[in-house]
């Protein structure tokens, strides 16, 4: 079981505020989205939580102990992070991307186990590209290495997991298949944050939502309560068709509203 | 599902296939020589029977010319492989952080205030000493960044200005064998190279090959970038201090005692990766044998290549080693 706590969150890049008061308090067994227009400070705040960038006001906790004192290691199999975009920098088969992911439990100089191999196997079934694992990573369909780069997370076996934007690149089909896959490691106990820009997604498969905007807090709770449409305009300067007519809100983003953008 | 596939197979028979090549080069590395001997003075002499001048050219010309370029070959080949993984650019070698030019630099400084007549040892020392004084500099340029563009920026700083330096050497020489000797020895060679060569190279070679091949699991984890390297537990920080430690160690150690020698470093990881699953780690053993093995036959073509004034080492890798680069290249059609 994994809780994260975050007391007044302060993170300063470049000498400005990106996040500024940010508290919730962050419980096992639930899917959280982070949602937020671009530039709000979503990525982060979620890097802040993993302990890549430093807090400069307020403090997060893991497991009631201050991210900075948690070893990397430690931090490592406590938490997985699947980092935004698709950086990968060698030519690597898909199966030996997903291994990476057991390297928190390797000492130096040791080979994986057969625990090892069953956690890449499991990992790999569970983000559909068992068929693709002698596939050169690299030579992959974006949607395809998106996949991978998930399951390289899941294969960490962690109580914990951080997704920025799993969903970017993926087609409808798959952006289901992840978000209940993000909802059953949920359910299974684990705590899963996930950055999310399609607003239906984080509505129907979030049990609460954390909308930011400019850094700071807007709304936190679930879907239904915090995507209002004056918040949707307040936010992201849009206006949206929300029906309210299933158990979730379905959203559909409409126009932009308050900027002219239309060409010359 | 665990069916034995083709490649697998080539990644079986990798590291004992170039065990075998390693073992053969040094084989003729001792055996070749301009000065041909039978079998029976050869076995002679390295048993210690033999006559004293079968004795005199394998044991005190021939082996430690042969340790020294499996030394320094083995970490010309482990450095390359470390620093491509490491900067994730498929050019890094050895030279890229200014290590080489900055022992190639205090080499030069040896040789024109001619301390290197003084004692035979000043050279070797002034030449780590300076490696090391390049790695100082590069922590003072990089500051705290770990981005791997910020490192390869200021090693090309590091390494243009250690160049400055050489070639300030050769145009202030006080005589044109002053300037000959400095041009020689940049070169490149392990001719005449004593035991105590060895004995000079062997510390610094084994301290920064593990400081190197201990790596191999943070240079896995760079190959989904800093962030996603951190998140899987790695001390980037601590990485980037025992890489930098060991190439300035390593390769200063073996420069001191080979002149500069190129191309070793960029090649060897490219000819092994085909063989590997490609991950960083997987080449690093591999292309310290490789890289013992290639330098070592290059040496024993310099030797049996006729030419009227005596070929260099570094001068055979690079016309060796670029044909059999862009081959190599072509073959892949990809770069890495």
């Amino acid at each position: 079981m994994v809780t994260v706590s975050l007391e007044g969150v302060e993170v300063r890049l470049g000498g400005r505020a990106v996040v500024s008061g940010l508290s919730a308090d962050l419980a096992a067994g639930s899917l959280i989205g982070v949602v937020g227009p671009n530039g709000a400070g979503k990525s982060t705040l979620v890097r802040a939580l993993m302990g890549l960038v430093p807090v400069s006001g307020g403090a997060i906790r893991v497991d009631g102990v201050p991210v900075g004192a948690i070893g990397s290691k430690d931090m490592a199999r406590r938490i997985a992070y699947l980092p935004q975009g698709q950086e990968l920098h060698w030519p690597l088969s898909v199966e030996r991307l997903v291994a990476l992911g057991r390297l928190p439990h390797l000492a130096p100089f040791s080979r994986m186990t057969d625990a090892d191999s069953a956690a890449i196997e499991d990992a790999m079934r569970r983000a559909d590209v068992a068929h693709l694992r002698h596939r050169n990573a690299l030579e992959l369909s974006g949607g395809e290495r998106a996949r991978a780069l998930l399951a390289r997370a899941l294969a960490v076996g962690a109580k914990g997991l951080v997704a920025d934007e799993p969903l970017a690149s993926l087609d409808p089909g798959h952006q289901i298949d992840v978000m209940e896959l993000l909802a059953s490691e949920a359910r299974n106990g684990a705590l899963v944050i996930a950055v999310l820009h399609d607003l239906t997604m984080a509505a129907r498969y979030c049990s609460r939502l954390l909308l930011i905007d400019g850094g700071m807090p807007v709304a936190d709770g679930p879907p239904a309560d915090v995507l209002t449409p004056r918040r949707l305009a307040d936010t992201y300067g849009i206006s949206a068709f929300i029906a309210r007519d299933r158990a979730e809100p379905l959203i559909v983003p409409l126009s932009r509203i308050g900027r002219d953008i239309r060409p010359d | 599902m665990h069916s034995r596939s083709v490649p697998e197979i080539r990644h079986r028979l990798l590291l004992p296939g170039l065990t075998l090549l390693l073992l053969a080069a040094a084989g003729m590395s001792v055996a070749l020589g301009p000065v041909a001997l039978a079998p029976a003075r050869l076995l002679g002499a390295l048993s210690g029977q033999g006559d004293a001048i079968a004795h005199t050219i394998v044991v005190d010309l021939r082996l430690p010319r042969m340790l020294v370029g499996v030394l320094v070959g083995a970490m010309l080949g482990l450095s390359g492989a470390v620093l491509q993984g490491y900067l994730r650019n498929p050019l890094a070698e050895p030279s890229v952080l200014g290590a080489s030019n900055a022992a190639a630099l205090g080499a030069v400084i040896a040789i024109y205030f001619g301390l290197a007549e003084l004692h035979g040892a000043a050279l070797p020392i002034l030449a780590i000493l300076s490696g090391l004084a390049a790695l100082a500099l590069l922590f003072v340029l990089a500051g705290r960044s770990e981005s791997p563009l910020t490192m390869i920026l200021a090693g090309i700083a590091v390494s243009t200005l250690a160049g400055a330096g050489i070639s300030l050497a050769l145009n202030l020489a006080p005589n044109p064998f002053a300037a000959m000797e400095i041009m020689t020895w940049l070169l490149g060679s392990i001719e005449n190279r004593a035991i105590g060569h060895v004995w000079i190279a062997l510390p610094c070679v084994l301290v920064g090959g593990l400081l190197l091949a201990g790596c191999g699991h943070a240079l896995d984890a760079l190959s989904l970038g800093e962030d996603g390297a951190k998140s899987l537990g790695v001390d980037l920080g601590g990485v980037r201090l025992r890489i930098l430690i060991g190439v300035a160690v390593g390769v200063g150690g073996a420069v001191a005692v080979s002149g500069a020698i190129g191309f070793v470093g960029l090649i060897v990881p490219h000819l092994i990766r085909p063989f590997t699953d490609r991950s960083p780690s997987a080449i690093l053993l591999p292309s310290m044998l490789a890289g013992a093995a290639l330098l070592t036959l290059a040496d024993v073509a310099v030797r049996l290549i006729p030419t009227q004034s005596e070929l260099r080492l570094g001068v055979v890798t690079a016309f060796l080693g670029v044909p059999v680069f862009l081959v190599h290249l072509m073959r892949e059609k990809r770069l890495w």
